[in-house]
């Protein structure tokens, strides 16, 4: 387990290295400068604020210095809010991200599994019909629609959340309910399709023959057997929750890492854009490990260790 | 013939199966019974209806299938007329069933020792300790090695055979009253389902209990069963005791069934098959389902069902050759070879039981 770990967190390096590399090169790709002014600024004036920064030394020294760096810990200073160093002004927003990312993923995978067991449950019925339609149109309907939705009809008709902003639990019903939709209904498109294939198997038969009632075999059996393969898809879940979190943060005004993704691209500023790369790779990195080491522990035919004894 | 030694009796069983082409006819008016402590071995090729015979017993049919009539009276009542509650406390305790793919059967995330544990804590509310105690015993009864540390193992640790074993420990962990084996070896190479067959007679003795082996090797059938049904095409078409069967078969079903099974004797390249393919149970012939198949067919055969006709107390066949006004035909070769082998077994038997008083005196004066 100990070396596997550390096979696995040596990928995990080069992987951030590898993100760190073609970020930086893509990102001085990116039309436009840092400079919110420029059509006022002098030639000489430009030069010295570029020099400040280090802009304008050749691109590829500029790579070993942040690589250099980054290897310290030192992520440099945003240009936006002058001084600042990126890591402080991240830290600060990483806590709402991270709790409405998670309230959505659980509220989304939770929901998804109870949706998608009644749909095979009751398979070809109306109830397998309704389930099939929700998922298919939490699949179909972009965050970002769902979101205006949500604050439309939730949020101003019905007046029961606060549209946007953020304050406590109450602002983030409905952030979590527009990033939730997918990992819910993807969730629950890959259980009941998983379940259905389970309470086909010989072993659900051998269950019911051994005389356990229907929620015996569906409990006992039929549940930790469809679920297991559903770790395999949190990575990508995770995924969709981090890339909807950019657009999603921006529909409520909330002060997160992705909100402040999408103004660090539109004002060029290179240190929070390299930061939050290396955030979000991060992110999915450990999420990525952490289902292969869940999977080993809810699966006995591919326990990490090989052998059991 | 409601005796008191059958444990379990079917009468006129007819299931159907809804589909969009229409019913399909799957079991048709099957009735037998199964006696106390004995093995009675329902044979036929796919789709003949023997794993839907069983199924209904075990009340496990698909939703789409209809029992559209009969009786499956065990102790003195009506399986069919019990509730889904009531069949949860028979399945299990005592009625069980062995399937036939030990590689699929075990749920693949359960420790074994749970999964025979099972039965127990759901009929008799057994604690977990006392029943993975039980759990042990009864692998070390089956005949698994080491059985104290392969308790707490998966299904995918143990080989084909040692999975049988497993799947036979969960049946047989409540000492059920019937024992459903349905072809339990089929899915086994050849060496291991001898070893499973012997454990299954062994452990009949030992916790006596009644065994309905489904197959469809005849093979296998003459070392395990008493009596034989011969299913086709949804009903039984001949039963007997197992020598009846092998040596006097009547039906020409049968005939091809034994024809088609290899012998030490059996010479040639080639081996004889039953031409043909079973009819479609959607809209099964009038008459005799194998008429079409049968090269001993009468031209009363498509026009109406055969009855049962007697051949001896135990043995009845159901074919119009039997019936009085019938030709005479020769069965083939090999039928013929093997009646002739019985009726010697029966003299020398009828002999034997003539000269067994004096040998025995012999014995004691010496």
């Amino acid at each position: 387990m100990a070396k596997y770990l550390a096979k696995r967190i040596f990928y995990l390096i080069l992987t951030l290295f590898i993100v760190i590399t073609v970020t930086f090169f893509l990102m001085k790709l990116l039309p436009g400068t840092p400079l919110t002014n420029q059509a006022k600024l002098s030639q000489s004036q430009i030069a010295l604020i570029y020099k400040q920064y280090g802009l304008d030394k050749p691109e590829w020294q500029q790579y070993l210095i942040y690589l250099a760096g980054a290897v310290k810990g030192d992520f440099g200073t945003s240009f936006q809010f002058s001084d600042q160093p990126v890591s402080y002004l991240l830290s600060s927003r990483i806590g709402p991200s991270l709790q409405i990312g998670l309230q959505a993923m659980v509220v989304g995978v939770v929901l998804g599994i109870l949706i998608g067991a009644i749909g095979a449950m009751r398979q070809n019925t109306w109830v397998d019909t309704t389930t099939t339609v929700v998922s298919i149109l939490g699949i179909s309907i972009p965050s970002f629609v769902l979101a205006v939705l949500l604050q439309y009809y939730l949020g101003l008709k019905a007046q029961l959340f606060p549209i946007a902003e953020w304050g406590g639990f109450i602002y983030t019903v409905l952030p979590t309910l527009a990033l939730g939709a997918t990992p819910l209904a993807e969730s629950a498109r890959f259980v009941r399709t998983e379940m259905v294939d389970v309470l086909s198997s010989d072993y659900i038969e051998l269950a019911k023959a051994k005389g356990l009632s229907r929620m015996g075999v569906i409990y006992h059996h039929a549940l930790r057997n469809s679920l297991i393969p559903l770790i395999t898809i949190v990575g990508p879940l995770a995924v969709n929750i981090m890339t909807g979190s950019m657009v999603v943060e921006n529909i409520f005004s909330i002060p997160g890492i992705g909100e402040q993704f999408v103004k660090s691209v539109l004002t060029n500023d290179y240190p929070t854009i390299m930061d939050l790369t290396i955030i979000y790779s991060f992110m999915l990195c450990v999420v990525l490990l952490f289902t292969d080491i869940l999977y080993g522990i809810a699966d006995p035919r591919i326990r990490l260790t090989g052998k059991a004894n | 013939m409601d005796n008191e030694n059958n444990i379990l009796e079917v009468r006129n069983l007819q299931v159907n199966f809804k589909t969009y082409a229409g019913d399909v006819k799957a079991i048709r008016n099957v009735s037998f019974d199964l006696r106390k402590g004995e093995t009675l071995a329902i044979v036929g090729e796919s789709g003949s209806g023997k794993s839907v015979t069983t199924r209904t017993i075990m009340g496990l049919n698909a939703s789409n299938a209809d029992i559209a009539s009969g009786s499956i009276m065990y102790k003195g009542q009506d399986l069919l007329k019990k509730s889904e509650k009531e069949m949860e406390g028979i399945r299990g305790q005592d009625i069980a069933e062995i399937f036939q793919d030990p590689m699929t059967s075990l749920d693949p995330t359960m420790k074994i020792g749970r999964q025979i544990a099972e039965p127990l804590m759901v009929h008799k509310g057994m604690k977990k300790d006392k029943a993975w105690a039980q759990a042990l015993e009864m692998m070390k009864l089956v005949g698994i090695t080491d059985a104290e540390s392969r308790i707490n193992d998966y299904p995918h640790q143990f080989s084909g055979g040692m999975r049988q074993r497993i799947v036979i420990a969960i049946a047989l962990i409540n000492y059920p009253e019937v024992l459903i084996a349905d072809e339990p070896t089929t899915a086994l190479d050849v060496t291991i389902q001898a070893q499973i067959l012997n454990l299954m007679k062994e452990l009949q003795d030992k916790i006596s209990t009644s065994i309905i082996f489904i197959t469809h090797d005849l093979g296998v059938v003459a070392g395990m069963a008493d009596r034989v049904a011969v299913m086709y095409a949804g009903k039984i078409v001949e039963y007997g005791t197992v020598d009846e069967i092998f040596y006097n078969p009547k039906h020409p079903y049968t005939w091809g069934l034994l024809s088609s099974m290899p012998t030490l004797d059996s010479s040639g390249d080639e081996l004889p098959s039953i031409p043909g393919t079973p009819p479609d149970l959607l809209d099964p012939p009038t008459g005799d389902a194998f008429a079409a198949r049968n090269a001993y067919a009468l031209k009363i055969d498509t026009e109406q069902e055969p009855p049962f006709f007697k051949v001896s107390d135990t043995h009845y066949a159901a074919t119009w050759l039997l019936h009085p006004d019938a030709p005479k035909v020769t069965p083939p070769a090999q039928i013929v070879e093997r009646q002739e082998k019985y009726a010697k077994m029966q003299q020398a038997l009828a002999q034997a039981q003539q000269t067994t008083g004096p040998v025995e005196e012999e014995e004691e004066q010496q």
